[in-house]
C-alpha cells in the first residue's frame, strides 16, 4: 500500500505537471522533465519450514478454558521470527481450546496500544505483544485497563514499571545459541581436519541487527559455544540496523563471507543471510527455525524459543486465577529454549556433542557465560556490573557474577531478582564488530 | 505506380472539451462498481473466501466499534491535514512531493523540544514550544526547495523529494542518538511518566478523548483552508501564479513571495502534522511515523481537485480501505499483502477513471473514404 501510493502519487505528480502545462502552454519550463520512479524490489520471502498448519487462526470456538487471547506481531509469516511465535501461539491455542486472534503487521508505535485495546475491546482475557519496540505502547494499554493481563517478549520494564498486569518474558536463549555455536565449532573442525581451511582461518561471522543487550547476548554465546569446541576460533560481528530488512542481511552476510568468514550465523529476522550462504555455498547456523528447506546444501541448525509452554503457562494461569510471573524465562529444561534437526551440512558426532553439552547445562555442570572461558580486554572478568534496570544514563546496578554449584562462577543472565531480557553487552576478546553504527 | 494510403491508426485519445457533472459522476461510480466486482472476483478465485463477506469485514475494521471508529478518524484527520497542506502549492503548481519529510522534520523538533525541555519549564509553555518548533521546521524544509525553485527555478518534484530522504536519516540519525535502552534503535515513549509535553485529551474520560484533538484541528484547518483558497488575496495570488507567472507579473503579483510565502504555509502545516504525531498520537519518533502518507496525500489532494471539501471524503476513502485491509488481514488469515492488492485495484480504478474524464478514445470509422 505504502509503495504503491508512492509510486502512484510520484506518476500523478508528473501527469500533473505534464498535463497542466501542456494545455495553458505558457510556461514550457515546468513540463519537461520527464521522472524515473523509483521501485523497490523485494524478493520472494521464503518461509521456514517448521511451520505448523497456517489456516484457520482466528475462529476457534472457545474450548475448554473459555478464553480469547491477542497476539500482536511486527511483521508476518514472512519474517522468521514474528512466524515462531504465531505458530506458538495457534499451538497453545489449539491445545487449551482457546479462542485466538493474531494482528500482523502491528508497527511500533500507537498502532500497538491500538490494536491492544483493540483486543481488549473484542473480547481478549490475555493480551501479548512479540517486539521490543512495542513494550511502552502495552504498558500504556496495561495502565487502562488493569484487569487485563498484557504480557511482552523481550521487553525490559516489568519489573520496574509496578504494573501487576503487565509481564515479560524471554527465554535462557544463549543456552540454545550456546549449543548451535558447539554445531558450529564441529564444523569448522571438520573443515579444518579436511584441509580446507587451517586452524588460524576459523573465522565466523555473524550478522547482527542492533548493538543491544539481546544481540550481543546472543552472539557471545554463539562464539563461546564454537569456541569449546574448536579453540581458536574467531568471530567477525556486522550490524543491519534494523530485525528484518533482507537486502541488507543478505549484503552483511556476503560482506563477510567476502572478508574470509568461512561459517555464517545471524540475529536478525529475514532469510537475507541464510540465503546468501546457500548461493555462496557457505555453512549457515540460522535462527528462529530451520531453513533447512531453502538452503538444503549449508543449513547445519537453529536455535529458536519456543514460546508454546509461556503461553499456556499464562494461559492456564488466568483460567485459574493465579498471577503471572512479573519475569519469566523459559528454559532448555521446560521445552522454551530449542534447537531444529541438524541439516545436511551439520559435521559429524554434532548431534551427540549438542546432547552432552545440553545435558550439564540442563543439569547447571556447566555455564555459558563462565569467566573461566572469555577475557575482555585480556583480563578475565571478576565482577559485572550491569545495567538492568534500564534508565537514561546506562547505570550499572547489579552484580551478575556468581558462583555455581560446581564451584564454577559465571555471570548469570537471567538470574533470581534480574529481568528476564538479556543485558549482558560486554565485547569479549575474539570477537571484532566491524560496524556499530546502531 | 505505388498506391499511397495515408495510415489512420486504429484508436485516437483525443481530450475531452467538458463532461456534464452528471456524467462525470456516473463514471466515477461505475469505476468504483467495477473495481469492487474484480476485486470480488480475484477475492473468490484466489483465496476462495464470499468477497462479501470480506466487504463486510473492512466495514467492521473502520467502524465496528466506538473506538476503532475513532481512530479511522484520528487517521483521516492525519492524512487529510497533510493532503490540505500540500494543496496551496499544488494550486501554485509547485509539485510539493516532500510532505513526508516535512512531517518527519516536524516530528523531529516537537520531539527535541518535548525531550530537552520536559519538566524543566511549565506544560503550556512547553507545548507552545514544541508547536512553534515543529512549525519552523516544517517550514524550512519546504522553503529551501522553494528558494532553489524562486532563484534559479530548480525543479521543485526533485528537490522536495529527496528533502524526504535527508529528513529520513535525519531522524534515524536522532533516534540513536536519544534511544533507549542503549543499542536499541528505539526512543519509546517520551515522558512515558510524566506526560510532559502530551497533549491534552479533550473532553475528558470518554472513549474519544484521546483522538479529539486531532479531528478538531483538522476540521478547523480544513476550514481556514478553504476560506484561504477561495476568497483570501492570498488564495487568488495562489490562483493567478498557478496558471501563469507571467500574468501574475503582469498584474503586479512578486511571484518569488507568492511562491515563498505559499510553499512555507504548505510545510508549516506539515509540521503540525508532526507535532500531533509525536506529541499527541505517538508519543514517540520513528522513520517510519509518517507511514508514506505524504505521498498518499499527493493522491488524495488530485483526486479532490484541490478542494478541502472534497479531500475529507478522498481521505475517509484511503482510510477506510487501509484500516478495513487490515481486519481483513486479521479475520482470514490472509496475508497482509492480499488485502493491499484489493486496495491497490480499487485506488487503480479511481485514479483511471480520471483519464476517462478528461479523454474520450475515439475509434477508426470503418471503410476508408477517398
Amino acid at each position: 500500500m505504502k509503495k504503491f501510493s508512492k509510486l502512484a502519487s510520484l506518476a500523478l505528480a508528473g501527469v500533473m505537471a505534464l498535463s497542466l502545462a501542456a494545455c495553458s502552454g505558457d510556461n514550457g519550463s515546468t513540463g519537461t522533465t520527464t521522472e524515473k520512479t523509483e521501485t523497490t524490489v523485494t524478493e520472494d520471502t521464503t518461509e521456514v519450514t517448521d511451520a505448523a498448519d497456517t489456516t484457520e487462526a482466528t475462529t476457534e470456538p472457545a474450548g475448554d478454558l473459555g478464553l480469547k487471547a491477542g497476539f500482536i506481531c511486527l511483521h508476518d509469516e514472512n519474517s522468521t521470527y514474528d512466524l515462531n511465535f504465531i505458530n506458538a501461539a495457534k499451538e497453545a491455542c489449539d491445545r487449551l481450546g482457546v479462542e485466538c486472534i493474531i494482528k500482523t503487521n502491528i508497527p511500533e508505535g500507537q498502532e500497538c496500544y491500538d490494536a491492544a485495546v483493540d483486543l481488549v475491546d473484542s473480547g481478549c482475557d490475555f493480551v501479548f505483544a512479540d517486539s521490543f519496540g512495542h513494550e511502552d505502547f502495552m504498558i500504556e494499554a496495561a495502565k487502562e485497563f488493569p484487569e487485563i493481563q498484557f504480557s511482552h517478549a523481550t521487553g525490559t520494564k516489568a519489573h520496574t514499571e509496578n504494573l501487576a498486569n503487565f509481564h515479560n518474558a524471554f527465554a535462557c536463549i544463549y543456552d540454545g545459541r550456546y549449543l548451535a555455536g558447539i554445531a558450529a565449532g564441529m564444523k569448522l573442525n571438520e573443515m579444518i581436519e579436511a584441509g580446507t581451511i587451517t586452524a588460524d582461518q576459523a573465522k565466523m561471522g555473524y550478522v547482527g541487527a542492533f548493538t543491544y543487550a539481546e544481540v550481543i547476548s546472543g552472539y557471545t554465546s554463539f562464539y563461546l559455544g564454537a569456541k569449546s569446541v574448536c579453540p581458536t576460533v574467531t568471530m567477525e560481528v556486522t550490524f543491519t540496523g534494523s530485525w528484518y530488512d533482507e537486502t541488507a542481511e543478505k549484503t552483511a552476510a556476503q560482506t563477510l563471507i567476502d572478508d574470509g568468514c568461512v561459517l555464517i550465523s545471524q540475529h536478525a529476522d529475514s532469510m537475507g543471510a541464510p540465503t546468501a550462504c546457500e548461493t555462496a555455498g557457505v555453512p549457515d547456523v540460522s535462527y528462529n527455525g530451520s531453513t533447512g528447506a531453502a538452503c538444503p546444501n549449508t543449513f547445519i541448525v537453529s536455535s529458536r524459543i519456543n514460546w508454546e509452554p509461556y503461553f499456556e503457562y499464562c494461559l492456564n494461569a488466568i483460567a485459574n486465577g493465579e498471577a503471572i510471573d512479573t519475569d519469566w524465562c523459559g528454559t532448555l529444561n521446560d521445552g522454551s529454549v530449542a534447537l531444529t534437526e541438524l541439516g545436511g551440512a551439520a559435521a559429524e558426532g554434532t548431534q551427540d556433542a549438542i546432547d552432552e553439552a545440553a545435558a550439564k547445562l540442563m543439569r547447571g555442570e556447566i555455564h555459558v557465560f563462565d569467566t573461566a572461558t572469555f577475557t575482555v580486554d585480556g583480563k578475565a572478568v571478576e565482577s559485572y556490573m550491569a545495567d538492568v534496570d534500564t534508565d537514561a544514563d546506562y547505570t550499572p546496578d547489579h552484580e551478575t557474577v556468581v558462583e555455581g554449584d560446581y564451584g564454577d562462577k559465571y555471570i548469570d543472565e537471567s538470574g533470581e531478582g534480574l529481568r528476564s531480557a538479556p543485558f549482558f553487552s560486554l565485547n569479549i576478546d575474539g570477537i571484532t564488530l566491524l560496524d556499530t553504527a546502531f | 505506380m505505388m498506391k499511397t494510403k495515408k495510415h489512420e491508426p486504429l484508436l485516437h485519445i483525443v481530450k475531452r472539451d467538458s463532461m456534464s457533472y452528471k456524467k462525470a459522476v456516473l463514471i466515477r461510480i461505475a469505476a468504483i462498481v467495477a473495481a469492487l466486482v474484480l476485486c470480488a472476483i480475484i477475492t473468490m478465485v484466489v483465496t476462495g473466501q464470499n468477497p462479501i463477506s470480506v466487504y463486510g469485514t473492512m466495514g467492521i475494521g473502520a467502524f465496528g466499534t466506538a473506538r476503532k471508529t475513532w481512530v479511522t478518524f484520528q487517521n483521516v484527520s492525519i492524512l487529510l491535514l497533510i493532503s490540505l497542506a500540500l494543496t496551496p502549492a499544488f494550486k501554485m503548481r509547485f509539485w510539493n512531493i516532500g510532505g513526508e519529510g516535512q512531517v518527519l522534520m516536524g516530528g523531529l523538533a516537537a520531539a527535541a523540544v518535548m525531550l530537552k525541555l520536559g519538566d524543566k519549564i511549565p506544560n503550556p509553555l512547553l507545548i507552545a514550544l514544541m508547536t512553534l518548533a515543529a512549525i519552523l521546521a516544517g517550514g524550512i524544509w519546504s522553503v529551501i526547495p522553494a528558494l532553489f525553485k524562486a532563484k534559479w527555478n530548480t525543479n521543485e518534484t526533485l528537490s522536495t523529494l529527496m528533502m524526504n530522504y535527508i529528513a529520513t536519516q535525519l531522524v534515524a540519525f536522532f533516534t540513536v542518538l536519544w534511544e533507549m535502552p542503549k543499542g536499541s534503535g528505539k526512543i519509546g515513549i517520551i515522558n512515558q511518566n510524566t506526560n510532559a509535553g502530551w497533549l491534552p485529551n479533550i473532553g475528558g474520560e470518554f472513549i474519544g478523548s484521546k483522538y479529539l484533538l486531532t479531528i478538531i484541528v483538522a476540521a478547523l484547518i480544513t476550514a481556514a483552508m478553504f476560506i484561504y483558497l477561495a476568497f483570501s488575496k492570498h488564495g487568488y495570488e495562489i490562483a493567478v501564479v498557478g496558471e501563469s507567472v507571467n500574468t501574475a507579473r503582469y498584474v503586479g503579483i512578486k511571484v518569488e513571495k507568492v511562491i515563498i510565502r505559499t510553499v512555507f504555509l504548505s510545510g508549516a502545516i506539515c509540521g503540525i502534522v508532526g507535532l500531533l504525531l509525536v506529541g499527541g498520537i505517538n508519543h514517540t519518533l520513528t522513520t517510519t511515523m509518517a507511514g508514506g502518507q505524504g505521498f498518499t496525500a499527493v493522491m488524495v489532494s488530485w483526486l479532490a481537485k484541490f478542494n478541502p471539501i472534497i479531500m475529507i471524503f478522498a481521505s475517509l476513502l484511503i482510510v477506510f480501505l487501509s484500516r478495513g485491509a487490515g481486519e481483513v488481514a486479521t479475520n482470514f488469515s490472509l496475508n497482509q499483502s492480499f488485502s493491499d492488492i484489493l486496495t491497490g485495484i480499487i485506488l487503480f480504478f479511481i485514479i483511471g477513471c480520471e483519464f476517462f474524464i478528461r479523454y474520450k478514445i475515439t475509434f477508426r470509422r470503418g471503410g476508408h473514404k477517398k
